[in-house]
């Protein structure tokens, strides 16, 4: 049976070190060392995505970026868990899940570029679009599920928040639902210990993961920077909303090397030596001594994975530039998905007012 | 080709962001997102990654300064555009169209941060939206104020008093240039000075006025109710515009509009700075002021005989450098008031030293320069070091150095002609002494009614650090020395 201790369980040392849980074991027994080394070149791909855009913002070209460096592992390890009919339900940081899951790059930009409303259509990835409001998004995931049940099929909602998010009613309200209904969803918890300068200790007295059983949803708390344990979990909590299992939460413990976001300054209020103490447990550090380990990793693979990387973080930045400013009357679309006539009058309007700049290109700025 | 580099708004709503320091110069080939600069805005301090390979043709703001977000900092000589598409970098030909423009916060002016835990960024949110008001430039250009302005905005961004003189007192690297450009660029448009003068027209009228460099207070409107329309410029190109074709600046007014009744300045360089520290010091420590009226003519007579002295006649002992010397003696018998409350460690320091901070009035405003280990000089080495505090104070020479450090102050608010007051401290200080004019009073002397020599001393202390005995302790200290000086013999 499955350990609800609440200690993190891990699958991997600090030193890579490939350590047995007879538990958790056969649910990750299938990775040989390629589907390893992938696991590792996704981690290394975002990391540098992660990169690319806080660089972005830096000169302007973002208004704005949620970095996930530490993160890694946690969304690369529970998005790869998942089947392509589950549906996602992310925070604003899951810019990791949003690669695996093949989103376009420049569609996770745009929005941060104040380019457009929404990055991308939803149902062609089944994943959602960012949700900024706190924890709201878990709602959504609560009701998803409950669709798919009375659909009778065995897809499964996903959906990511953090420590703070717990604090808030609607994730609270999603648990309750989840539960009575039994509703196949997944509570994916990254614990990053800062709900941007607050630290997870102040809003929880116990383990984040001991909240759920109260809710009647097994938990499981694991180790959020060692891939293998979230795909281990995520895989357990998948089964087990696939069979009828209902909800289970999983609180992946890891921590945000970086600021909030590229408007915060953490070294105003976190101890650098908590961060030097996080690096240590760096997950792509972790993953990359397995795959030494396993003589999985050679020079050459190194150097083709900082050479994808780099490729993607080009394609990303190059994408990013060259978007082309929306349209004045884009703001119109997509706000009803039937027509309107208070809506298609201020269209007109606005139009109007537009054209009254001038004719001539330049004319009016 | 060359790629300038403007300042992006690096936090969510920023304005404005000081260039800490420069890590490349004009020459150096830059690799793509290099780390070339650091730059503090009101929430961090930032690494600056290139946004460009090539050659660091030019830096156009140096270290130190506040840039405006929009500013050119940095141009690149780049071959080729293999890593860079043109559409979101800026040529050199086409200063308009700013690298930030695409991005949401070009917008950024009239946004306030709203995430918390990012420390002051209300009081470096302002300055933009007024430089957007054109007419505001012009009439500060006007009255002449803007030559002061860049070297003071140049520089600030200090945290306290102590810091931000320290930046009024520096010679400024670059006055004039850029701030003297946006004045003439705000020139573009028509100079009014508030919302009731600017004539009534259309945001696209307003738009093609300005192309055409038409001043819209010179244009009749034809519209409802005065509305200046399209065909109202365009009917105004043929009637009398100046030769030149330049914009009209300074329309010719007469009558009372020549003076306004109220006219508005933007708050900054000491300005700011000195408000800030103040709000600071009085809502941060609990103040209590106490005032003690004494009889000084032995102080005066003292100074009378000193100054007949050949020894010191020369030495320029006056009042202030008396109460100076009294203050050390004083704190030497009640330390507490020579302490610092130190919230982030959670201790209070004790200064084992007396640095004094004396509040001098300069033509920029108020400066506290201390003088180092005052309680280490006699009488004649206090007075020259007061000397040359204030001269250096009032020509805007005070080195840096001298205006942080303070650990006690005194402002002599006699010279104003004043007796009393309630000081607020100096931030980070535990006590400040204003010493009032002395007037000839009747007053008790020996058991008599005479005119006397008679002074008022206001002691404000921190009742965090001093508590209400200390505190009197120390001013009758002080109160005693002036009035009867023997009895420092009794105290050393």
């Amino acid at each position: 049976m499955i350990d609800f201790s609440p200690q993190p369980v891990q699958l991997l040392s600090l030193d890579g070190e490939r350590m047995p849980r007879p538990d958790l074991d056969p649910w990750v027994d299938d990775l040989d060392g390629l589907a390893l080394l992938a696991l590792y070149r996704d981690m290394v791909v975002v990391r540098r995505i992660d990169t690319e855009a806080t660089a972005l913002q830096r000169q302007g070209e973002l208004g704005l970026w949620p970095p996930l460096l530490g993160q890694e592992a946690a969304q690369v390890g529970s998005a790869r868990a998942l089947r392509d009919d589950d549906f996602i339900f992310p925070s604003y940081r899951e810019n990791a899940v949003a690669y695996c899951r093949g989103v376009n790059l420049t569609d996770i930009v745009k929005v941060w570029r104040g380019n457009a409303q929404s990055g991308w259509d939803p149902y062609t990835v089944n994943m959602a679009t960012p949700a900024i409001i706190i924890g709201a998004q878990t709602l959504h995931a609560t009701g998803w599920a409950l669709g798919v049940q009375r659909d009778e099929v065995d897809s499964v909602a996903i959906t990511y928040f953090g420590d703070g998010a717990t604090s808030e009613g609607d994730v609270n309200e999603a648990m309750v639902f989840a539960a009575s209904f039994q509703a196949p969803v997944v509570f994916f918890c990254q614990n990053n210990h800062w709900a941007i300068s607050e630290p997870v200790g102040l809003q929880a007295h116990r383990q984040i993961a001991d909240r759920a059983p109260g809710f009647g949803i097994p938990s499981l708390r694991i180790d959020g920077n060692d891939v293998l344990a979230v795909m281990a979990a995520t895989r357990i909590a998948l089964d087990r909303a696939r069979t009828g299992g209902g909800p289970t939460f999983i609180e992946a413990v890891t921590y945000r090397m970086g600021p909030h976001t590229t408007a915060d300054d953490p070294s105003r209020y976190r101890d650098p030596a908590e961060l030097a103490e996080w690096k240590t447990r760096d997950p792509l550090l972790r993953l990359h001594r397995l795959l030494e380990r396993l003589e999985v990793i050679t020079p050459e693979v190194e150097a083709e994975t900082q050479a994808i990387a780099d490729a993607v973080a080009a394609e990303l930045r190059a994408g990013c530039i060259g978007l082309a400013d929306p349209e004045p009357l884009s703001v119109f679309d997509h706000v009803y998905t039937t027509p309107n006539a208070t809506l298609e009058r201020q269209r007109t309007d606005y139009a109007g007012y537009l054209t009254s700049f001038g004719s001539q290109p330049g004319e009016g700025r | 080709m060359i790629k300038v580099f403007k300042l992006p708004d690096l936090g969510e709503g920023l304005t404005e962001s000081e260039i800490v320091a420069w890590l490349v110069a004009p020459g150096d080939e830059v690799a793509l997102n290099q780390h070339i600069a650091d730059v503090e805005t009101a929430k961090a301090v930032v690494e600056l990654p290139s946004p460009f390979a090539g050659v660091v043709s030019e830096l156009h703001r140096p270290a130190g300064v506040v840039v405006h977000v929009g500013e050119p900092i940095v141009s690149f000589d780049v071959v080729g555009d293999a890593d860079t598409p043109d559409a979101g970098a800026t040529d050199a030909d086409t200063p308009d169209a700013g690298a930030t423009d695409a991005a949401a916060p070009a917008q950024a002016e009239k946004r306030e941060a709203n995430l918390v835990g990012y420390g002051p960024a209300v009081e470096r949110g302002g300055h933009p939206q007024r430089r957007a008001r054109p007419g505001g430039g012009a009439a500060v250009l006007a009255s002449g104020l803007a030559v002061d302005d860049p070297a003071e905005d140049g520089s600030a961004g200090g945290q306290a008093v102590g810091d931000t003189a320290a930046s009024v007192g520096r010679a400024a690297p670059d006055a004039g240039t850029s701030a003297v450009t946006d004045q003439v660029t705000s020139v573009d448009q028509p100079a009014v000075t508030s919302g009731a003068d600017r004539p009534r027209s259309t945001p696209p009228v307003r738009a093609l006025a300005r192309d055409l460099g038409i001043d819209l207070t010179t244009v009749t409107g034809t519209g409802r109710d005065g509305l200046i329309t399209r065909d109202d410029v365009r009917a105004h190109i043929t009637k009398s515009v100046p030769a030149t074709g330049l914009p009209v600046t300074t329309p010719d007014r007469s009558g009372p509009e020549a003076f306004p009744r109220e006219t508005r300045a933007p708050i900054k360089s000491l300005r700011k700075l000195t408000a800030k520290a103040m709000v600071q010091s009085a809502f941060t420590a609990p103040h209590v002021t106490e005032f003690l009226t004494i009889d000084v003519t032995p102080t005066v007579e003292l100074l009378d005989s000193l100054r007949a002295d050949r020894g010191f006649a020369d030495a320029g002992i006056g009042i202030l450098t008396v109460v100076a010397k009294a203050l050390c003696i004083a704190v030497g018998r009640t330390p507490a008031v020579n302490t610092r409350w130190d919230e982030s460690a959670g201790e209070i320091v004790q200064f084992h030293y007396v640095n004094l901070g004396i509040a001098a009035a300069t033509p920029r405003g108020l400066v506290v320069p201390n003088i180092v280990d005052a309680d280490r000089l006699d009488l004649q080495g206090l007075a020259a070091a007061l000397a040359e505090l204030t001269t250096a104070a009032r020509a805007g020479t005070t080195a840096p150095a001298a205006l942080s450090g303070g650990t006690i102050t005194v402002t002599n608010i006699g010279v104003f002609g004043i007796d009393a007051g309630t000081p607020i401290l100096n931030p980070g200080e535990a006590a400040i002494l204003a010493m009032g004019a002395i007037r000839s009073r009747p007053w008790e002397y020996r058991g008599q009614i005479a005119l006397r020599k008679v002074l008022t001393l206001s002691l404000s202390f921190d009742h965090r650090l001093v508590d209400g005995e200390q505190g009197s302790r120390f001013l009758a200290d002080i109160g005693t020395i002036l009035a009867d000086p023997a009895r420092v013999l009794t105290m050393i």
